[in-house]
């Protein structure tokens, strides 16, 4: 049983009781909302009387379903437009702060809650959608949850968990040039599966995430779900302080110093115990890319798409399955894959650092004929900061759509779509059927570079040779 | 609000696979709605459209089941409640695998239906059972922990925690949780940041 980790910390500070059944009743420091997950919580409200607890603890944006080209309003798609005003409404009812298109802080709901400084260390979070996960970047517990649960806080600001067991991913050394927090986390995943997280927490540690800025640990533990993890997160330092510093809504003066003090305490002890940990050497991972239809499977770039007999027995259904969906056959290489869409963006890969990556390959060059290219900024926040550094107009030269802030293709909830039997290069963090808009489309995850590198060759391509 | 799940019986309906996700159980753009209302017959859509009919959810044989029999890892990926409330509506009232993921099993649990696990042998021997003989009677049984196929028994598991929720029908948690109300304001009040952020920013 974890012991001292800074998932127990935080869980026992926010522990209300026990409830009949056993389970917890856990405070959320933070809830976050947007359009899709939360109409139907807010109708149940309603439907049973209740009141919003707490309403300064809830904040809402839009991200899923707003278009990223025409954003005029109502929007083409009348059942986007009713899901927006639905949200509206709801946020007027109940006195709910609300970041709107336009009110120049809207984005990505994983995007903007860091960027306003509203996510910090040793906070309980919950959110409707299940890469909320991200925010364990900053040494928060931050669980995604389903749609009785965002009725379950916004009427008593708490929920009834079961306690998690903690592993610690130990990932040490230097990352080699052309690899990037993205590899990191999908080369995890592919070591420890889809389901191996399942019932845990994950604590990445070591020097690798040490040395990573919030922005990239926030793209490690947005895919901790993808490896089973109800959450994941990096234990709070300097790194995070100086990220933290000034924002929004981030202590001031004297609560400044009284807030670091608290965050340290938080840290896992020395000698805390976990129920398991696992460790990773950085200069082992190379730019990694899936080749089918879980996160899970993934292979490096120069690798080929691995026979039955590679995998274990456990995963060789879910293999066939791939094979038949991507079109792709055992012992394919997957670099020289013809692309047809490329798209950067997401809540995984959707923030400054991933737009200047990507637009360092793509400065000077073309898009390749054919391909149809397009960044997508996470928030307005972060567009316009791209656009004070010249990165559009990188971007527009070299062929790509530059869009407005929202999750674009990632889920394909808005006009951003694949079509029939498409390949896409994504920044994205699920490559699941029919993900990104087509029943039959198919999805490449990988790092932001790699995605730039791919639309300016056409192919899947290994990043190293453009650096 | 109150109703106990101890026991569901019926007909099954294998669904063999690992790792279905839930954007297959519900495409996102069938997530484009205000209610949960009618979400059943989009159940698996995709998968279904592409298997013109061989879809176990649209296999005659197993119309009218009421518990769904699938491998491991079942429900990961997206949050969407859409994706257990699409089963329910469809008709199921429980769910046997080998795994499922965290956030479904908690959408199933607050949705009052049941995801017992099995070791992989009595998976197989449950979807193998069923597939000889669709009408075969499978029964749930909650407080025995043991799931009855025609003549085969077997063990089933659940966490402690879910298990006495739904026995005690007590699923729904929201009613427990805001009668504490007094005590989650106790809590909040000894967290440090809840004195220095969003309450002073919202004067
Ligand atoms: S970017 Fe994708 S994964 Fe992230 S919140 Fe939006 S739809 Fe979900």
């Amino acid at each position: 049983m974890n012991k001292g980790t800074l998932f127990d910390k935080v869980w026992d500070l926010h522990a209300v009781g026990m409830l009949p059944s056993g389970q917890t009743q856990l405070f959320i420091g933070l809830h976050l909302i947007h359009e899709v997950t939360s109409p139907q919580a807010f109708a149940m409200l309603r439907e049973r009387g209740l009141k919003v607890l707490f309403p300064d603890r809830t904040v809402a944006t839009v991200d899923h379903i707003v278009p990223t080209d025409n954003q005029a309003r109502p929007f083409v798609d009348t059942l986007a437009e009713e899901m927006m005003q639905a949200l509206e409404n709801s946020v007027q009812e109940h006195n709910i702060r609300f970041y709107n298109i336009g009110s120049g802080s809207q984005g990505i709901v994983h995007v903007i809650a860091p960027e306003l400084g509203l996510t910090q260390p040793g906070m309980t979070i919950a959110c409707g959608d299940s890469h909320t996960s991200t925010h364990g970047a900053f040494g928060a517990i931050a669980f995604g949850i389903g749609t009785s649960q965002v009725r379950d806080v916004l009427a008593s600001q708490s929920l009834a968990l079961s306690k998690l067991k903690v592993r610690k991913i130990e990932v040490n050394g230097t990352l080699k040039p052309g690899v990037y927090a993205k590899d990191v986390v999908l080369h995890i995943i592919r070591t420890l599966g889809v389901k191996g997280g399942v019932g845990y927490a994950y604590e990445f540690a070591g020097t690798t995430f040490e040395n990573m800025n919030m922005e990239e640990r926030m793209t490690v533990c947005n895919m901790a779900i993808e490896g089973g993890a109800r959450c994941g997160y990096v234990n709070p330092d300097h790194v995070t302080y100086e990220y933290l510093k000034g924002r929004d809504f981030a202590p001031k003066g004297a609560e400044w110093d009284k807030a670091v003090a608290w965050w340290d305490s938080l840290r896992s002890d020395q000698n805390a115990e976990y129920d398991d940990v696992v460790v990773f050497q950085a200069e082992d991972i190379p730019p990694t890319i899936t080749w089918g239809i879980t996160p899970g499977q993934g292979i490096g770039v120069d690798q080929t798409v691995p026979s039955l007999e590679q995998l274990a027995e456990d995963d060789r259904f879910v293999a066939l399955e791939a094979y038949e969906y991507m079109d792709l056959a055992p012992g394919q290489a997957i670099k020289g894959t013809k692309v047809d869409v490329c798209f950067i963006g997401s809540c995984t890969n959707g923030r400054i650092s991933d737009l200047r990556e990507a637009a360092k390959i793509a400065q000077g060059k073309q898009v390749a004929l054919g391909v149809k290219a397009f960044a997508v900024p996470g928030s307005e926040r972060v567009k316009k900061q791209a656009e004070a550094e010249g990165l559009d107009q990188i971007f527009v030269s070299a062929g790509f759509e530059w869009r407005e802030a929202g999750c674009s293709m990632c889920l394909a909830m808005n006009p951003d779509k694949l079509l029939g039997r498409q390949i896409s290069a994504s920044s994205s963090n699920r490559n699941f059927k029919g993900r990104q808009g087509s029943a039959s489309g198919r999805t490449l995850l990988m790092s932001p570079a790699m995605v730039a590198a791919a639309a300016i060759t056409g192919v899947v391509f290994d990043v190293r040779e453009l650096l | 609000m109150v109703s106990e799940v101890k026991s569901i019986s019926g007909s099954s309906i294998p669904l063999v696979g690992n790792d279905i996700d839930t954007d297959r159980i519900i495409p996102a753009r069938f997530l484009k709605c205000v209610t949960f209302d009618g979400l059943g017959e989009h159940a698996f859509a995709d998968d279904r459209k592409a298997l013109n009919g061989a879809h176990p959810f649209d296999q005659p044989q197993y119309q009218g089941a009421k518990i769904l029999v699938v491998n491991r890892n079942f429900g990961c990926g997206s949050s969407r409640e859409h994706a257990p409330k699409a089963i329910g509506d469809w008709g199921i009232q429980a769910l046997i695998g080998e795994s499922f993921a965290e956030i479904f099993f908690g959408n199933c649990v607050a949705n009052g239906v049941p995801c017992v696990t099995v070791d992989a042998a009595t998976s197989k021997k449950l979807l193998e059972l069923i597939a000889a003989n669709p009408q075969v009677n499978v029964t749930v049984n909650l407080e025995t922990m043991q799931v009855q196929c025609g003549d085969f028994t077997g063990n089933i598991s659940m966490g402690e925690g879910a298990r006495n929720m739904f026995v005690s029908g007590s699923w729904d948690a929201c009613g427990q949780l805001v009668a504490q109300a007094e005590q989650v304001k106790a809590t909040a009040v000894k967290l440090p940041y809840m004195a220095w952020n969003i309450c002073d920013k919202l004067e």
